[in-house]
């Protein structure tokens, strides 16, 4: 059981109120792009076990979609924060790294 | 006109806590900036935009912080849709929706001394240090809900209309006699 905070309306919660939306920072590649970058937005997805950024939506709550580094592994929370991010603030990868030191970074 | 009639059509229930339907009551939501949103309410009916996971109560109802950028206010039935008119001119040409939702809700009020025993039942809230006038919207064992405290003793569920008699069967059953926790008194 996962206890996450919402960064949107502060509640911290367990799991259940939440729900998982899939990986986090995809670029997406649309009409024009390449068969080989469409498949990959599409379906290719890193999967790892150990640090990884989701989506997760505080659906029973406020309903707003925001984005969490976690660790598939230890399921320990580095930290949420909002949606309209483009990539992870430097605080969450900076607390990652010094969890994880053999974390090889977010790219 | 037809009478308006609630989901839960007056029923109460008595066990660890009362249960009752608020009966109908009328409820807008808005939706919009909420400084947008606190200047309509307080030239409408006086109250401000509540702070985060709060309520707002005056003479003329409660607003309740719903999400970062939504609503819900509760006044008696008949008064809803004057109100929503109201609010809508004033916030005409701005970027904030207004629609009248009381038919779509069911409001169900608990009260007793073990009230926060029988909510923890089927809400995954820690209600140790939750406040009067504090709200938390959540699930109510598999429906979404929100729940506020009124007073000390005194709470208050809001959850859709089509799950009104799951919402309060579900209270009802885990407030039979015999089934005390005593975590919270």
């Amino acid at each position: 059981m996962l206890l996450l905070t919402c960064p949107c309306c502060g509640v911290s919660a367990e799991e259940t109120e939440f729900t998982n939306g899939g990986e986090a920072h995809l670029k997406r590649f649309g009409p024009g792009s390449s068969d080989a970058d469409y498949e990959a937005y599409m379906f290719a997805r890193k999967n790892p076990r150990g640090v990884h950024f989701e989506r997760w939506r505080h659906a029973y709550g406020c309903g707003k979609w925001f984005l969490m580094a976690r660790d598939t592994m230890t399921l320990e929370v580095y930290g949420a924060y909002k949606a309209q991010t483009t990539e992870p603030p430097a605080d969450i990868q900076a607390k990652i790294k010094a969890r994880r030191p053999e974390w090889e970074g977010y790219k | 006109m037809s009478d308006a009639v609630s989901a839960l059509n007056g029923q109460r229930a008595s066990g660890l806590v009362d249960l009752a339907d608020a009966g109908p009551m009328g409820m807008i939501t808005l939706r919009g900036d909420l400084g947008l949103l606190g200047g309509a309410l307080g030239s409408v009916l006086g109250l401000s935009a509540p702070e985060l996971r709060r309520v707002v109560s005056g003479e003329k109802g409660q607003v309740l912080w719903m999400s970062p950028d939504e609503l819900l206010v509760v006044l008696p039935y008949a008064e809803a849709p004057g109100v929503a008119a109201a609010l809508e001119a004033a916030l005409a040409g701005q970027f904030a929706t207004v629609a009248v939702v009381s038919d779509a809700r069911a409001l169900i009020r608990v009260s007793g001394a073990q009230a926060r025993d029988v909510l923890a039942k089927l809400m995954p809230i820690d209600f140790a240090d939750f406040a009067v006038g504090e709200l938390r919207r959540s699930r109510l064992a598999q429906v979404a809900a929100a729940v506020w405290r009124d007073s000390a003793d005194e709470w208050s569920v809001v959850c859709f209309r089509s799950v009104a008699g799951y919402a309060f069967e579900a209270l009802a059953t885990v407030a039979q006699p015999g089934g005390e926790v005593g975590l919270y008194h």
